[in-house]
This record gives structure tokens, C-alpha cells and sequence, in this order.
């Protein structure tokens, strides 16, 4: 087990910083309370449910919008339940689509139990194994910068494995009406009337 | 002779404008599935499990595109969750055409539990569904399903009965001959 030491908040400002008019599907969990509290707009869908789907749902999203970056900002728990979706991704290689990882080693808002991370398994190995053709596994400041440079000009699609401290997150909670999420997401992206009248 | 439910099925994604196709793999899915692989305006996506495709949708509909899951009935039994906690907490589209396993005819024992389930299971989850027994039914119900999912936010799923695309008679389709021990 590597040593955890990134504090969550941190590596987040750091990633908003350059985030520009990246959409951002954050996965159920912690990174709902991250992406949240270190920059909240309309641009941000939050999962407050799905576990195991934020990987496929960027991929759509991604898709659909390839002239816009598109993060997925999620945890280890989550991706590990939605895994298979790292290989989707690689038959896709969409070249907008970033894949952000918090891996802290737990379940962190079911009581903090250990996940397979905390055991040896590798997510960033297993993007690598899925054919993600950038891999990242990062573990201090030197590499969140990295990724922030990745983010901003590298290749895409990129699987970014940031360790971090199992510490508490700054608990900002967004709406959780998935109605008012939804069509205030496609509003920002598409404008208010093809976001309400594209059916 | 009009033509198979699959070429209408393929027809009428264009003229709905659906760009994204996911699917996970079924025989009765097999010529749909090869339209679309040829088709460029589509995106087609295998998918590793029948669940991507409720996250793949919803993420296009955040995009501002429409999609469509194709899927084989056992695969129902896994997009519950994400069905009831995705589409149904946020009334996102939903269109799913699936191919029916241990309902009519079949083969392999292990398909009839979740044959049998497959439509009840939908309608607990809200999930408007459509079974269809006849190639007219099918492209009836494609076509007002795809009317149905975009323009008033549904969950519909029209399900292909074994009457029309038949029971696969299992090892004898792929193998000279069979052996059995």
C-alpha cells in the first residue's frame, strides 16, 4: 500500500484551475462533495445515485460533445463497480474524455470499509490493461501538476489514479433534485430552448 | 415483402436522429447491430455489461444527443439500479430494444428465470413495455417508442418475442454435430 498523503481539496483546486469549459459528471459519493465545493456551476452533473455509471455516462456525454472537454471526477469505489467501462472508453478513444480518480482507498460515505485499492489492485494498471492509452497513477503535488498539464493539452482519453488521504471532504452538498440537475446541465451546454424543445 | 423489423429498427434511428448506439450483443440483434457498426453517422458502442448502456444514454441526452440500448432480456437484470436511480430520479429518455431469451421455444433452461422476468421487472421500475410478437408490431412499437422516449421523457423498452426471431436451437447453430455426455 503506497503512502497517502494528497489531501482531496488540494489536488481539486488545483484540477479546477484549468478545468476552462470542461463538463464535469461527478461519480455518487465524495467527489459530488469535491467537485461541489471547489467549483459549482450548471456545467457540473452530479450523481446522487447510479453507483458503478459515471464512466459510461461521460463516455455519452462525451460523445455527444466532442468539441467540449468532458471530466469524470470520481472515486475508487465507484469506478471499481463500473469498471468494464475503462475498456468502452479505450474502443471509443474519444479525445475529449478525461477520467479523474480519487482513490483514498475506502468507501467513504458508508463508514470508510477498505476497497480493493487498499488490497493491491491497480486501477491505473487495469485502464492500462482495459487499452486506455494514457494511465496515470499519481501519488504527490509533482503529479497533479502533471495531470493538470495533461488536462489542459495532453491526449485524450487519459485514466488520471490520484492517491489521496482517506481524510474527511468538505461536505458542500448541491441540489439533488435529478430533474432540476438535468435540465439545468443541457441548458448550460445547449441553450435554454434547444435544452427543452430537442426531442 | 417489407422489409425485417431490423432495417426499419435501423431506418428509423436515422430519421429520430439517434447518433449513439449501445449494445451488448444478442443473435437476434445481429443485423441491426451491423447496420449501425456501418453506418458513420452512428456511434456504435460495445458495451462490457448491459448497465453502461443506461449510463451512455443519459450522458448523450446531457450532450444533447439521442441514444439507443440494445440489449438480450437476461441483460435486463442488469441495469436495475442504474434504470431506477438514473433515468427514473432525473425523467431521462430511455429507449431499449430487447431481444427475448426463455420465453417461447427455448432451448437452455438457465434463460427461462430471467425470460420470465424480464417485463415484470421493467414495469416495476416504470419502464413503459412493449412486446411484440410480429414484424409490423415490432415497427409499430419502435417507431412510437422512439416518438414516446424523446419527446415526453419515457423509459420504454420493446421487447422481441422468440415467435419472431425464433428460439436458438443452441449448440447445433454453431457445431456439425453434437455430442452430448
Amino acid at each position: 500500500m503506497s503512502e497517502l498523503k494528497l489531501e482531496r481539496a488540494d489536488v481539486m483546486a488545483k484540477l479546477m484551475a484549468v478545468r476552462g469549459d470542461a463538463l464535469i459528471i461527478a461519480g455518487l459519493g465524495s467527489p459530488v462533495w469535491d467537485v461541489a465545493s471547489s467549483d459549482h456551476k450548471p456545467e457540473n452533473f452530479y450523481l446522487w445515485g447510479g453507483m458503478g455509471c459515471a464512466v459510461s455516462m461521460g463516455l455519452g456525454c462525451a460523445l455527444a460533445q466532442p468539441d467540449r472537454k468532458v471530466w469524470v471526477v470520481t472515486g475508487d469505489g465507484e469506478a471499481l463497480m463500473g469498471v468494464g467501462s475503462f475498456a468502452t472508453v479505450a474502443s471509443q478513444r474519444p479525445a475529449n474524455l478525461a477520467i479523474i480518480v480519487l482513490d483514498n482507498e475506502h468507501y467513504g460515505e458508508t463508514g470508510m470499509q477498505r476497497t480493493s485499492t487498499s488490497h493491491g489492485t491497480d486501477l491505473a494498471a487495469m485502464a492500462t490493461g482495459a487499452g486506455i492509452p494514457t494511465a496515470l497513477a499519481i501519488t504527490d503535488m509533482a503529479g497533479v501538476d502533471g495531470l493538470a498539464a495533461a488536462l489542459t493539452s495532453g491526449p485524450m482519453p487519459l485514466v488520471a489514479v490520484v492517491k489521496i488521504a482517506a481524510s474527511k471532504p468538505n461536505l458542500v452538498l448541491p441540489p439533488r433534485d435529478g430533474v432540476y440537475l438535468k435540465n439545468r446541465f443541457r441548458q448550460a451546454v445547449l441553450g435554454a430552448t434547444d435544452a427543452m424543445h430537442a426531442g | 415483402m417489407a422489409d425485417p423489423w431490423t432495417v426499419e429498427a435501423h431506418r428509423l434511428f436515422k430519421k429520430h436522429g439517434i447518433k449513439t448506439v449501445g449494445y451488448v450483443p444478442d443473435a437476434g440483434l445481429t443485423d441491426l447491430i451491423n447496420a449501425c457498426d456501418a453506418d458513420n453517422d452512428i456511434k456504435a458502442v460495445v458495451m462490457t455489461t448491459e448497465e453502461e448502456g443506461i449510463g451512455l444514454s443519459s450522458g448523450a441526452w446531457l450532450g444533447g444527443e439521442k441514444a439507443a440500448v440494445l440489449m438480450q432480456s437476461s441483460g435486463v437484470g442488469n441495469t436495475v439500479n442504474a434504470i431506477a436511480s438514473i433515468v427514473s430520479s432525473c425523467q431521462f429518455p430511455l429507449f431499449m430494444i430487447v431481444p427475448m431469451r426463455g420465453q417461447y421455444g427455448e432451448s437452455n433452461p438457465w434463460q427461462i428465470p430471467m425470460g420470465q422476468a424480464t417485463a415484470p421487472v421493467l414495469r416495476s421500475l416504470g419502464v413503459r413495455v412493449y412486446e411484440v410478437d410480429t414484424e409490423e408490431d415490432a415497427v409499430g412499437a419502435i417507431e412510437n417508442g422512439l416518438k414516446m422516449a424523446f419527446v415526453s421523457n419515457a423509459a420504454v423498452a420493446v421487447l422481441i418475442g422468440q415467435k419472431l426471431i425464433g428460439a436458438k436451437s443452441f449448440i447445433a447453430d454453431v457445431a456439425e454435430e453434437v455430442t452430448h455426455v
